[in-house]
């Protein structure tokens, strides 16, 4: 098994979150992985971006080559297009719709928008408006994982339990909310497909 | 089976833990950070009382680390590839005194400039120095070197340099720990005053030391198991790869490599290996990530002899970081992008958080320049940088740590009137009170605005040494008092705050303004780890 997923977002949406509990239930399945990050940013509104692998086999490079990506997953839709060129032709992008306006220089949505509707393989939601639903608004970025989930190559329940070790320390109650967010982005991505 | 996820910065936290270490010295500076911060974190560190607070800055850090090596003890000190130039002068002359105790140099360098002024390969430095150098194409790598690498050191009698760059301080993969060593128990060296001493007559016998060494290094680096040779059959072409570039080498022969490879990953260069591959290859490549270090060894200033490849004759882009496919365009591979970026996409750079006290400084300070023709502001390096940006453009200037008061104070040597400096409260604790001291004694017309959020907040909020006393350390250092004017940067003071500004600017001697708010980012983590 080999994954290659790019994970991009804008500092404060929790992008390297989902790139942990990833990375802990790919270390629970013994599974090699390499995760590329660039600090610093994050606190301070710039684009933020992750290169996540996960084989069966050792990895080499800590980045992924051009055209390799399996899936891109993205908290912000803009975002998900700066990495296209690293998807490959029938790879799978799952992102926010919402977007996060902080530049004077936006794009129209409607040009995004038709940007993403061009890819044949897309899963776009409103990962706010999912979590808040669920009573887990604080959980948006574990939404988007339950809907990447079926794109990772590791099974919805490891990756549950990825969650469950990652948010344990910090109370039954947060892990629920996680577990709820989870569940709630895996099902409206298995509705729309 | 792999036992913890590192980053590489975590990484070798954990290998010095585990190697004995009784001491890191550092300053932040990004990809480093998280070397110190870790290591602040560990419950055995703790436990072992391993010291472990920030220095002031790289020079103050490696002298100490250098002293707790004097003593006999296992000491790291860790920076970001411009945090060298500011260690250079402990650095080269820890080189010729040679250590006690291990000491290991970590220098985070920052190909690509991710977060820099520049992309220095600190590898020159290392050669500059003359002393041993690692260089880990691996998480697993990083960790055995520094678990390793006191006791190299020590057999050596040197430092031992190790190099990161940003792609491996700031990526996870999976490590393999090994057992704890002791710390060493203190003793000074019973030839210390031989040594450490460096008056010119004791300082030319060690430095005739440190050349006949030289010879020890190479051996150790001809026996090293982080040096290996590839064989293969095509030798057209032989490949010589430093640090992570075997990754990305690699990454484009999944299958087994096509050509000889040479993996380095230890220096000084091993000879023998040199040799076999540069004797039995055609053509050569060299893949380093940063300067053609290596390969303008091997090249030569003539480029007689054995052809040599790679970012000097345009094989590889000169500047900026590696990637898998840079080095498969090298290699003649066909680079699989299928999608193109959309033209929609637009940059989106870090900018000052809202409700962050720079801005209102800047405000403030940009009301009051207007009213002057020749106002020059220069700027230093912290979150403050993101000054230059929209919608603010406010600093002319930044070069390096503290440049802001001299570079300020040179100019207005030269006439330049209002000559205004901009710096942070870490910035100025770690190269702005020398600068402010000059500015003293000849009486510059300079006006210095410390913006102090009482923080080390750029690279994630680290303490500032001098929060609490930096109206203290001006007055000390001979600033009026009667010019040293603090205010609260909010909104609500702006009158205020342009008054006081305008006064200062007016006053023909040196002014220190102190505009002071804690750091909103640090205020709202305090706040979260009080409420557990």
């Amino acid at each position: 098994m080999k994954a290659d997923i790019i994970l991009s977002g804008v500092g404060g949406q929790g992008i390297l979150s989902i790139a942990a509990v990833i990375g802990e239930a790919a270390l629970k399945e013994g599974l090699y992985m390499k995760q590329a990050e660039v600090h610093g940013m994050s606190q301070r509104g710039g684009d933020v971006q992750s290169n996540l692998r996960l084989s069966d086999q050792p990895i080499a490079s800590d980045l992924i080559p051009q055209g390799h990506a399996d899936l891109i997953i993205s908290l912000e839709p803009m975002e998900a297009l700066r990495y296209l060129p690293y998807l490959k032709k029938d790879g799978w992008l799952v992102t926010n719709s919402q977007p996060f306006i902080n530049i004077p220089n936006y794009p129209e949505m409607e040009k995004v928008n038709g940007e993403l509707d061009k890819l044949p393989h897309k899963v776009v939601l409103d990962v706010e408006a999912i979590a808040k639903e669920v009573g887990s608004v604080r959980a948006a970025n574990i939404v988007m994982l339950g809907a990447a989930a079926p794109f990772i190559g590791i099974e919805y329940d490891k990756i549950a339990d990825g969650i469950r070790r990652i948010f344990g320390r910090k109370g039954e109650e947060i892990v629920e909310m996680n577990l709820k967010a989870l569940k709630a982005g895996y099902d409206v991505a298995q509705s729309m497909q | 089976m792999e036992k913890h996820l590192f980053l590489g910065d975590e990484a070798i936290a954990q290998a010095a833990i585990d190697a004995g270490l009784s001491g890191v010295y550092a300053y932040p500076g990004t990809p480093s950070t998280e070397i110190t911060e870790y290591i602040q974190g560990s419950a055995v560190a703790k436990e072992r009382g391993i010291h472990c607070r920030w220095s002031a800055n790289e020079k103050t850090a490696m002298e100490a680390a250098l002293g707790m090596s004097y003593a006999g003890k296992r000491a790291l000190c860790c920076m970001k590839h411009v945090g060298l130039n500011v260690a250079a002068d402990c650095f080269m002359n820890a080189a010729m005194s040679g250590i006690n105790g291990g000491m290991i140099i970590i220098t985070a360098d920052d190909p690509s400039m991710h977060s820099s002024q520049n992309e220095q390969d600190n590898r020159m430095f290392g050669n500059f120095a003359m002393i041993p150098m690692l260089e880990p194409s691996s998480q697993q790598e990083a960790y055995d070197m520094v678990y390793e690498g006191f006791e190299l050191s020590e057999k050596l009698g040197y430092p031992v340099l190790v190099r990161i760059t940003t792609r491996m301080a700031h990526s996870r993969a999976g490590v393999v720990t090994r057992a704890q060593k002791p710390e060493n128990e203190m003793h000074t060296p019973e030839d210390g005053r031989q040594r450490f001493i460096l008056l010119p007559a004791l300082a030319r016998k060690r430095f005739k030391t440190l050349i006949a060494a030289q010879d020890t290094f190479v051996a150790s680096s001809e026996a090293s198991s982080y040096n290996k040779y590839f064989d293969a059959p095509n030798k057209e072409l032989g490949i010589i790869t430093t640090g992570i570039a075997f990754n990305y080498l690699s990454e484009n022969y999944p299958d087994g490599f096509e050509h000889p490879v040479l993996k380095i990953s230890q220096y000084p260069l091993p000879r023998k290996m040199v040799e076999k591959i540069m004797s039995e290859c055609k053509e050569i490549l060299v893949l380093e990530e940063g300067y053609p270090v290596v390969e303008e060894q091997l090249k030569g200033f003539l480029g007689i002899g054995v052809t040599v490849h790679g970012r000097l004759d345009g094989t590889l882009q000169r500047d900026g970081e590696l990637t898998p496919d840079a080095v498969g365009k090298a290699l003649g591979k066909e680079i699989a992008g299928y999608y193109a970026t959309p033209e929609v996409v637009e940059q989106r750079p870090p900018a000052l958080c809202q409700g962050c006290g720079h801005r209102d400084v800047y405000e403030a300070l940009n009301e009051v320049l207007a009213e002057y023709k020749g106002a020059k502001v220069f700027g230093d390096i912290g979150c403050y940088t993101l000054g230059a940006l929209p919608p603010f453009r406010a600093i002319d200037t930044c070069i390096d740590m503290g440049a802001s008061v001299t570079m300020a104070k040179g100019a207005s040597d030269a006439g330049v009137f209002p000559a205004v400096s901009v710096i942070g409260d870490s910035t100025f604790t770690h190269s702005g009170m020398t600068g402010l001291l000059d500015c003293v004694n000849e009486n510059t017309n300079i006006t210095i605005v410390i913006s102090d959020n009482e923080t080390t907040a750029m690279t994630g909020g680290q303490d500032s040494a001098g929060t609490g006393r930096l109206e203290s350390i001006c007055a000390g250092i001979g600033v009026d008092p009667a010019h040293i004017r603090v205010m609260i940067p909010l909104k609500k003071n702006y009158e205020e705050m342009k008054t006081i500004i305008r006064e200062e600017i007016e006053y023909k001697g040196v002014s220190v303004l102190i505009p002071r708010r804690e750091c909103i980012q640090t205020l709202t983590r305090k706040k979260k780890a009080s409420k557990k």
